[in-house]
């Protein structure tokens, strides 16, 4: 008897699944399944573009419509990896645009992508609707420009935090004269200046326009234009927030915000002095995220403003807003989830500390749903930690940032290790988590016990031994990516535990005490583990004793990779090889 | 209770029972505050081929980007058991590639005032690529905030300044720049470049002239793509080059040679042509008549002003551009005006 579900059957019970996670289980279970779910999936999502071949993806997905790709490391957003490491996103595109032309969404992080790739996205995709790039680089307004004119579908494009080669604004005269069907556009990260008219004209004629982020150089003096013609936004990214305005521009500024009904979500905000604060009062009880992190407002400001915000969900801020500022945080906005503070730069003074741990008790107090945090502090003390942990055990996703390397507790001198303990102890949901300041081998004894569900784990300065990464790489089970710096542990917890990073995407290393010997065992050992050496001063002789710069091991079944730059090592399988680039240039 | 007494008591013990050589610390190893064989002892606990006993500390210690580096410093021979090396051998800071080094050139430099780098006062001599790992926007580091860490503040801020280390694109914006680490704090350079302009454009609103961005376009010979650079944002050649360095540097490695004489004190503008003449590649610019000049002769102000393109060419390729000529003589004037 043919116990197997017909495949439409299956098919339509498939249609429900959207979590590719779950799709990735589903296809495990037999061949049938596989098939079924290879045959629906519409949404690809590949953590890193190298771990799989793109050929094999386009003709395994054929009905992919979306598919989101990340490329460097994620240490390259703070300059560890060098330029031109790779991350190349042209064979994808290249691949896609030969098998999969119907492909409507292409989103990519940390990748290269040049004008060729925009140009080839343009030509080929005939329904292309989503380009998402976040912080990429190797394009400029040329290829925008070429999106611009020929998708005529074109809904979303976003270049959030690109380098990007901008050689002026006319790309934005290139969209279609008739009406376009842009529901977001974020050109915030591009430096020059755009023709008024253009963007005038282009707001005039996109009804459906709800995102709008304009960049810097729009000045302040124009943005009520355009918000006239763009009275549905739903989410807005002001340009420059410091022009001079004459008091009838301020009020017309002003009855055009407050017109702006459905608008959830404000960014930009560049230089926003303080006289213009209350332009915005009118949008602020509808407010659900906020970005001041480009606000050079001191606190008193922030608490003008914030304590308006009682919808807030996700707030982006400097330390500006100081343990005050959070405290109206904490009393103003409860249905806070996510709160970034970022440090200003400022020179801090010693006994001038406003901001520090006692900003994030306040915030984890009085904002019960906070999940989300990123928090960047001179020091931090156990006891606080301890205290957020008790007042969230909901965190999801717990960044701190003390600045200073290897900062203990500055009442007790203590290291961290048991403020930590805390936090993970208590948040048992917790995905991520960045950990910082002074830290034993303890430390990550308790996170490996106690941090199950963490995925993402960064570490600087930290940890005593080898026993730090043993204790992590054996204790943390769903631990997927691990990025480690400047930390004192060498070879041994690596080969030990080398099985488990075939169950993590990638683990990042840089100025720590590995050792060329370990990663050609490693390499060799691990058939299906890409092990690459990034050394921009390879030494001429490579004793199996000598450290390396940076190691970078991830998870493929596509092999070494062709495209590596000259400082980019990858160590061979075969031992009589050695160690080559495999670069063809 | 000394600096190093304190650190060490804040190990666990547990540290050392595992340990078969010796109970140091092992964090702060690389600050270069503890027992050198602390650094292997750690290695070596698990290792079992002999190479052990042939491990490198010095070249184990961690210091951004030089652990290949031959450094007469370096003793790649050094008995792990050897008694523990001398605090003063070693830098303090890992971004010191050697104290040799960095000795070699404190007579170049002194330290500008307290605490401060001076970074603009000093040439990059290493090779690009390093320059890329510390070419680092000036970015802020806080005071001191243990009073643990208040020793090793000091001495680290004392030992940056004599190093040789790369300009920073913004070696003129907030004084106090503290020690400073590639990549840490970790904020995405897109954030730290936006708060840096934020800094400048309130340094032009005191009175300084510059009216917005003024890009050029830099191409180089070999390179992929050309990238655009503000020559705003830059107060000199020297931060200028070393902008361009860190752009460039994948196409640049392994061009310079190991510039290990140190001494010089000269201006930015001669040491913007030694450093690339010390390579294969010249960095020339377009001036407003599409006359291709090499870079240097004129002062900064004057070169932002007629600078239309740069292009870092193969110095073979430039044999042909003369520096600026006659009009220098009269030029030369007015700058010092």
């Amino acid at each position: 008897m043919d116990r197997r579900f017909p495949f439409k059957v299956l098919e339509h019970i498939f249609s429900f699944l959207d979590a590719n996670e779950d799709r990735n289980s589903v296809s495990l279970v037999c061949k049938s399944w596989f098939e079924t779910e290879r045959r629906t999936r519409k949404r690809v999502f590949v953590g890193n573009c190298y771990a799989v071949n793109p050929l094999k993806v386009a003709r395994r997905f054929p009905k992919m419509r979306s598919l989101t790709l990340k490329g460097k490391p994620h240490f390259a957003d703070y300059n560890l990896v060098p330029d031109g490491w790779g991350g190349y996103a042209w064979p994808w595109i290249e691949a896609m645009a030969a098998r999969r032309p119907l492909l409507e969404e292409i989103r990519l992080k940390r990748m290269v992508v040049t004008d060729e790739c925009l140009e080839k996205i343009a030509a080929s995709f005939r329904d292309f609707k989503t380009l998402v790039l976040t912080s990429c680089e190797g394009f400029s307004t040329d290829g925008i420009a070429a999106i611009a004119s020929t998708c005529r579908k074109l809904r979303d494009l976003e270049l959030r935090e690109c380098n990007v080669d901008d050689l002026g604004g006319d790309w934005l005269s290139y969209f279609p004269e008739t009406s376009t069907s842009l529901v977001s556009l974020d050109f915030s990260c591009l430096d020059s200046e755009i023709k008024l008219s253009d963007l005038e004209r282009l707001l005039s004629r996109s009804p459906n326009l709800k995102s709008l982020k304009l960049n810097r150089s729009v000045t302040l003096d124009v943005l009520e234009g355009l918000l006239r013609r763009a009275p549905q936004l739903v989410e807005l990214g002001t340009g420059s927030f410091s022009d001079e305005l004459d008091p009838e521009e301020i009020s017309k500024l002003t009855k055009a915000l407050s017109e702006l009904k459905q608008l959830k979500s404000l960014s930009g905000l560049w230089d926003l002095l303080p006289e213009y604060i209350p332009v915005l009062y009118s949008v602020c009880p509808r407010l659900t995220s906020l970005n001041l992190s480009y606000a050079t407002v001191q606190m008193p400001d922030l608490v003008d403003l914030l304590s308006r915000c009682s919808k807030l969900q996700k707030l982006w801020v400097m330390d500006m807003i100081e343990d005050k500022g959070l405290k109206t945080v904490a009393l103003c906005c409860k249905e806070l989830r996510e709160l970034r503070v970022f440090p200003s730069g400022a020179d801090l003074d010693e006994e001038d500390v406003a901001l520090t741990e006692q900003g994030l008790v306040s915030v984890s107090e009085g904002c019960k749903k906070l999940e989300s945090v990123l928090y960047f502090c001179v020091q931090f003390t156990n006891a606080a930690l301890v205290t957020i942990a008790k007042n969230r055990p909901n965190f999801r996703c717990f960044r701190l940032c003390v600045m200073e390397p290897f900062a203990p507790d500055y009442r007790t001198q203590q290291p961290l290790d048991e403020g930590f303990k805390a936090i993970v102890e208590r948040c048992k949901d917790l995905r991520r988590l960045s950990v910082s300041g002074l830290l034993t081998d303890k430390a990550f004894e308790y996170i490996g016990v106690h941090a199950k569900k963490l995925r993402m784990l960064s570490i600087a300065f930290a940890g005593d031994s080898d026993l730090m990464l043993h204790h992590l790489l054996s204790g943390c089970e769903s631990l997927k990516k691990l990025e480690i710096r400047d930390c004192p542990f060498g070879d041994t917890a690596l080969l030990e535990n080398a099985a488990k990073l075939e169950t993590m995407r990638s683990l990042w290393m840089s100025s720590c005490f590995v050792s060329f010997g370990a990663c050609k065992q490693l390499s060799q050992k691990m058939p299906r583990l890409n092990v690459e050496v990034i050394d921009e001063h390879p030494p001429k002789t490579r004793p199996d004793s000598s450290p390396v710069e940076r190691i970078y091991i991830y998870r493929t079944v596509a092999g070494p990779r062709q495209d590596t730059p000259e400082f980019v090592w990858t160590i061979h399988k075969n031992p009589e090889v050695g160690v080559s680039r495999l670069s063809t240039r | 209770m000394t600096l190093e007494e304190e650190l060490q008591s804040n190990v666990s013990v547990e540290s050392s029972t595992r340990n078969t050589i010796g109970v140091v610390l092992k964090e702060h190893n690389y600050l270069g505050l503890s027992d050198c064989s602390s650094v292997g002892s750690s290695n070596l606990s698990g290792l079992a081929d002999d190479d052990k006993a042939t491990i490198s500390l010095k070249a184990t210690e961690l210091t951004l980007g030089l652990p290949g580096s031959q450094s007469p410093a370096r003793d790649t021979e050094l008995n792990l058991l050897s008694s523990p090396v001398k605090l003063d051998e070693k830098p303090f800071f890992p971004l010191l590639p050697s104290k040799d080094e960095i000795c070699a050139s404190s007579s170049q430099k002194n330290v500008a005032s307290g605490n401060k780098r001076g970074f603009s006062d000093t040439m990059d001599k290493f090779p690009d690529a390093k320059s890329s790992v510390y070419a680092e926007k000036n970015w802020m580091f806080p005071e001191g905030v243990a009073n643990t860490q208040a020793v090793v503040k000091k001495e680290v801020a004392q030992n940056i300044p004599k190093g040789k280390l790369s300009t920073t694109n913004n070696s003129s914006s907030p004084p106090a720049a503290k020690a400073q680490i590639v990549g840490w704090p970790p904020v995405r350079s897109y954030r730290k470049n936006t708060l840096a302009t934020t800094c400048k454009n309130s340094d032009e609103v005191d009175g300084k002239p510059g009216s917005g961005p003024l890009f050029v376009k830099v191409s180089m010979d070999g390179a992929p793509y050309l990238r655009k650079v503000d020559l705003r944002s830059y107060s000199s050649y020297g931060e200028l080059s070393a902008a361009l360095e860190k752009m460039f540097t994948t196409f640049t490695l392994g061009q310079c040679g190991s510039n290990g004489a140190t001494g010089k004190n000269v201006r930015n503008e001669t040491k913007l042509k030694d450093l690339l003449n010390g390579k294969d590649y010249v960095l020339t610019y377009e001036d407003k008549d599409g006359d291709w000049m090499l870079v240097g002769d004129f002062s900064w102000e004057i070169f932002i002003g007629v600078c239309k393109k740069l292009k870092i060419m193969k110095g073979s390729d430039a044999i042909g551009l003369a520096a600026a000529p006659a009009p220098r003589a009269m030029e030369k004037p007015k700058m010092r005006a």
